[in-house]
């Protein structure tokens, strides 16, 4: 990490030597916006990032993958369905699916795409107010029993940034039904529905709790004067989750 | 050259937004008949040659697994067109 790159995160603490072996996959489609910051997230929690191309087939021995937000081909067909099957998300679904079950965490086009692969149930669909959304939103962690989410507590509040057009979470009411049932809502939104997603999801994770995906932006929140408020880094949370599962210090 | 035509729909309990939109916009054209329009997709699969029932089931395949999502979707015709 180069001087200038020198996290601002206040008292924030991450055991950087128990977890520098730790290397974390961010996944590169055409049309990815967002993997510079989710690859920046990953250092500030003191993990390796690695790059991984969409065309490749080679996991490159990740512990984990970060599939970030953009609009992947355009979102042409829908939004996730042409990098659905591109040659890394073979691998990745297999993974995923795999006894290692490798962590998987799919960020706004990247929660498409694990809808797309049936890592995760459910779709999103166009935002009920049709209109492009960018603000800060509040979500509840609704389990954090997961490989992403094990060090937020059960029930807090966390501001991150959302910026999506097809953010509306759809899925019949049997899925909704299993989903709440099981303790697979993962983040709900909290004072206001802000795309029409039904019963108020902002993520979920799959019955494994190593595959996540939500519409807001944790990367976006990781560093004091850039996240929400130009203080907030609620995000940061998700990848030291990641590194206390990968060290086995799940709590 | 024989195309092969895919309609996909979004399924009739997901709502529509862009459809919701457009009949919003209809009677502001003066257009008050229609009271609900749903928006859906067309494909045209360009064969290159005859249209064998091989690759007709291929076209039925694509568009189940490809064209269309099951979750929020429907394949409602998948058709030969001839030019």
């Amino acid at each position: 990490m180069s001087a200038t790159e020198l996290p601002l995160i206040g008292d924030y603490s991450t055991p950087v030597a128990a977890l520098s072996g730790a290397r974390i996959g961010v996944v590169t489609f055409p049309g990815t916006l967002d993997d510079r910051d989710a690859a920046r997230a990953v250092r500030l929690a003191g993990a390796e990032a690695v790059s991984l191309w969409h065309a490749d087939a080679d996991l490159a021995d990740v512990d984990a993958v970060v599939i970030p937000g953009g609009f992947s081909y355009g979102d042409y067909l829908r939004a996730g369905a042409i990098s659905r099957f591109a040659p890394m998300m073979s691998k990745i679904i297999d993974a995923a699916n795999s006894d290692a079950k490798l962590p998987v965490l799919g960020i706004c086009n990247g929660f498409q795409i694990l809808t797309e692969s049936h890592l995760l149930p459910g779709s999103m669909i166009k935002n009920d107010h049709l209109k492009f959304l960018c603000r800060d939103q509040v979500l509840r962690v609704e389990n954090n029993a997961t490989a992403w989410t094990n060090q937020y507590a059960k029930g807090e509040e966390i501001t991150i940034v959302l910026k999506n057009q097809d953010g509306q979470y759809v899925a019949d009411e049997k899925t909704l039904d299993a989903l709440e049932a099981e303790g697979r809502v993962a983040f709900s939104y909290v004072g206001w529905n802000p795309n029409g997603s039904r019963r108020n999801i902002a993520g979920i994770t799959n019955a494994a709790g190593n595959v996540v995906g939500l519409m807001p932006h944790p990367e976006h929140a990781v560093e004091a004067g850039f996240g929400p408020d130009h203080t907030g880094t609620d995000g940061l949370g998700f990848f030291t989750s990641v590194l206390t599962h990968l060290v086995g210090g799940q709590k | 050259m024989p195309r092969i035509v895919v309609d996909v729909m979004p399924k009739p309990e997901i709502l529509d937004p862009q459809g919701k939109a457009i009949v919003g916009a209809l009677p502001r054209l003066g257009f008050t008949a229609f009271s609900q329009v749903r928006q859906g997709k067309r494909f045209e699969l360009t064969v290159d040659g005859e249209v064998t029932e091989e690759i007709l089931a291929q076209a039925r395949e694509a568009a189940e697994k490809l064209l269309s999502n099951p979750v929020i979707e429907d394949v409602v015709n998948v058709e030969v067109v001839a030019d």
